[in-house]
């Protein structure tokens, strides 16, 4: 058995009445790329929450590395190498673009903090931040407040800070979105390069981009995976074609 | 030089200007005054750290500035009747050393400052503002109940503490050492707020959930931070207490907390000098309005209403344009 990153084991959530995650067992293994689709009110974010921290299952555990991690907070995750990005950009929105990324720098070096020294110039910090911008081309706007970047590059900011933290699995809520078709292609060129440095679990809207990059597919429907397996496999469910894609596929 | 800069550099050569004048033209008075601006000034850096940088909107500042307070209170009473505070199980005696003062000062208000941090930052927003004030309010009765040290009428310290090779009864040399203390804070105020610690809790303050992404705890960054400025809060409270060799239970008053919040907010929160300026300013309008009517208040209030209406940086803000995020 290939030993698995990231696992859920039965995970199961309801709020009130509504099942918003039932059974969920899914797995990501080592230079993959999961995608994770579904219809609007599938319960993906529900599931990204759970798996990242933030929203506790009501049953079933979640594993990381083979460890579980299902009673650990957000920041003790991140620690352990899970690397999040979000749907709705989370980022320090006054701040630099560079100082986003060196925010991610500072958390995977962990303290001691340092309340003296600037941290921009703290090369430790400041060679993984740069470069990590770098990669998903944002180099040129390291100077850039945030709240003046478009959200397409806030997404890419979003990857780069994922990026700073190194972590053992990257778990991505459509980094995609608001890309446009060239921005779009060029992650899409980039995530598949980056699935040999970490797994990723891909949270995606953009069917071309799933396509294109997913190793494995999983489709949730109603809180449940109602098939798992890769793209032609999936492309060729019946239950799936029924209950999602359609005429899409 | 930024605009900011040149107007802090101003305010810096105000401060240093004006007292100097004025101890060439024999007005006491005048230096007094700039003490007090410069000592309220510092409480307010201190809290614009929770405030600004950390976006903590406490109301219970006042409870570090009468820590800071009583330790000189307590301290110099002691050394006043020879009385020491303990003798068992080791003898502690009471000084009129200001170095002594303030890191006992320091220390005391750090410590609240943790205890009442760790409980505080388990909520936040209006319960934030709510429960710091209470803790405020619970400090201020028990230093109006106290009786050992003056209860409501509070406790009077006849000689100034004293500062080795300074003569701390002459007014220019008091407001040097308040001065110096100031300029120190405001320089590591600085740094801190562009060191990593710094980054990290400016960002908490914007998305706690991008700290946590990143492996790091928002409630941690926010509990150093809360602790380092009660701690300048406390050391404020201890000058403020040296220049009027007065303590009362006033200085843990809700209405304390409010003004070091004024100076804030009046200044510019986040701004550097932004409390500096808040004071001066406060100190002003209470001695140029106060003379004119005792219900200078009023002034105050609507300024304050102005300023946050229309300008939301404070005075800095208006005068020096929208902050640019640190190089």
């Amino acid at each position: 058995m290939t030993n698995l990153v990231l696992q859920t084991v039965g995970i199961s959530k309801s709020f009130g009445a509504i099942k918003a995650s039932r059974d969920i067992t899914l797995d990501l293994r080592p230079g993959e790329i999961h995608a994770l689709i579904g219809p609007n009110g599938a319960g993906k974010s529900t599931l990204i929450a759970q798996i990242a921290g933030g929203l506790a299952p009501d049953k079933g555990k979640v594993l990381l590395d083979g460890e579980d991690v299902t009673g650990l907070s957000t920041a003790a995750r991140a620690r352990r190498g899970l690397g999040r990005t979000f749907q709705i950009s989370a980022l320090a929105m006054e701040d630099t673009v560079l100082q986003n990324a060196a925010l991610g720098a500072l958390g995977a070096r962990g303290g001691p903090f340092g309340m003296f020294r600037p941290a921009l110039s703290d090369p430790t910090l400041r060679d993984v931040a740069e470069s990590a911008l770098e990669r998903v081309g944002l180099a040129d706007h390291a100077a850039t407040r945030t709240a003046e970047l478009s959200h397409g590059q806030r997404r890419q900011l979003e990857v780069a800070v994922a990026l700073t933290l190194s972590p053992k699995a990257f778990v991505m809520d459509e980094p995609m979105a608001g890309l446009g078709g060239e921005g779009s292609k060029a992650m899409t060129g980039f995530l598949d390069g980056l699935r040999s440095e970490a797994p990723i679990l891909l949270v995606e809207h953009d069917m071309d981009a799933v396509f294109a990059l997913a190793d494995r597919i999983s489709v949730l429907v109603y809180g449940e995976v109602i098939a798992t397996g890769s793209v032609d496999e999936v492309r060729a469910n019946a239950k799936v074609r029924e209950a999602y894609l359609g005429e899409e596929v | 030089m930024n605009r900011e800069g040149m107007l802090n550099a101003a305010v810096l050569l105000g401060l240093i200007s004006v007292p100097l004048w004025a101890w060439a033209a024999d007005e006491p008075f005048i230096i007094t005054l700039t003490t007090k601006a410069a000592v309220l000034a510092l409480a307010g850096v201190g809290l614009n750290i929770a405030l600004g940088l950390g976006g903590l909107v406490s109301l219970g500042h006042a409870a570090f500035f009468g820590i800071g307070g009583y330790a000189m209170g307590i301290l110099a009473s002691h050394a006043q009747t020879f009385d020491p505070i303990m003798e068992a199980p080791f003898l502690i005696e009471g000084t009129k050393s200001m170095p002594v003062i303030w890191l006992v000062a320091v220390i005391a208000s750090g410590l609240a400052a943790l205890a009442i941090g760790a409980l505080s930052l388990r909520t936040s927003g209006v319960y934030f503002i709510m429960i710091t004030l209470a803790f405020g309010q619970m400090l201020y009765f028990f230093a109006i109940s106290w009786p050992a040290y003056g209860g409501e009428d509070g406790l009077s310290i006849y000689v100034r503490n004293g500062f080795p090779g300074l003569n701390t009864l002459d007014p220019i040399q008091f407001y040097g050492i308040v001065f110096a203390i100031l300029l120190a804070v405001l320089f590591l105020t600085a740094r801190l707020a562009r060191s990593p610690f710094g980054l990290a809790l400016n960002a908490a303050r914007q998305s706690a959930v991008r700290v946590e992404t990143v492996g790091l705890s928002p409630y941690r960054l926010r509990l150093m931070a809360f602790v380092i400025s009660g701690m300048i809060t406390g050391l404020a409270g201890a000058l403020f207490a040296d220049l009027n060799r007065f303590v009362s239970p006033t200085m843990f008053s809700w209405q304390t907390s409010g003004e070091i919040m004024i100076f804030v907010i009046l200044g510019g929160v986040a701004r550097l000098f932004g409390p500096v300026v808040g004071a001066v300013l406060f100190i002003l309008l209470e001695h140029l309005l106060g003379g004119l009517s005792d219900f200078w208040h009023i002034y105050l209030g609507l300024l304050l209403l102005l300023i946050v209406l229309f300008a939301r940086g404070g005075v800095i803000g208006l005068l020096a344009g929208r902050g640019v995020a640190h190089d």
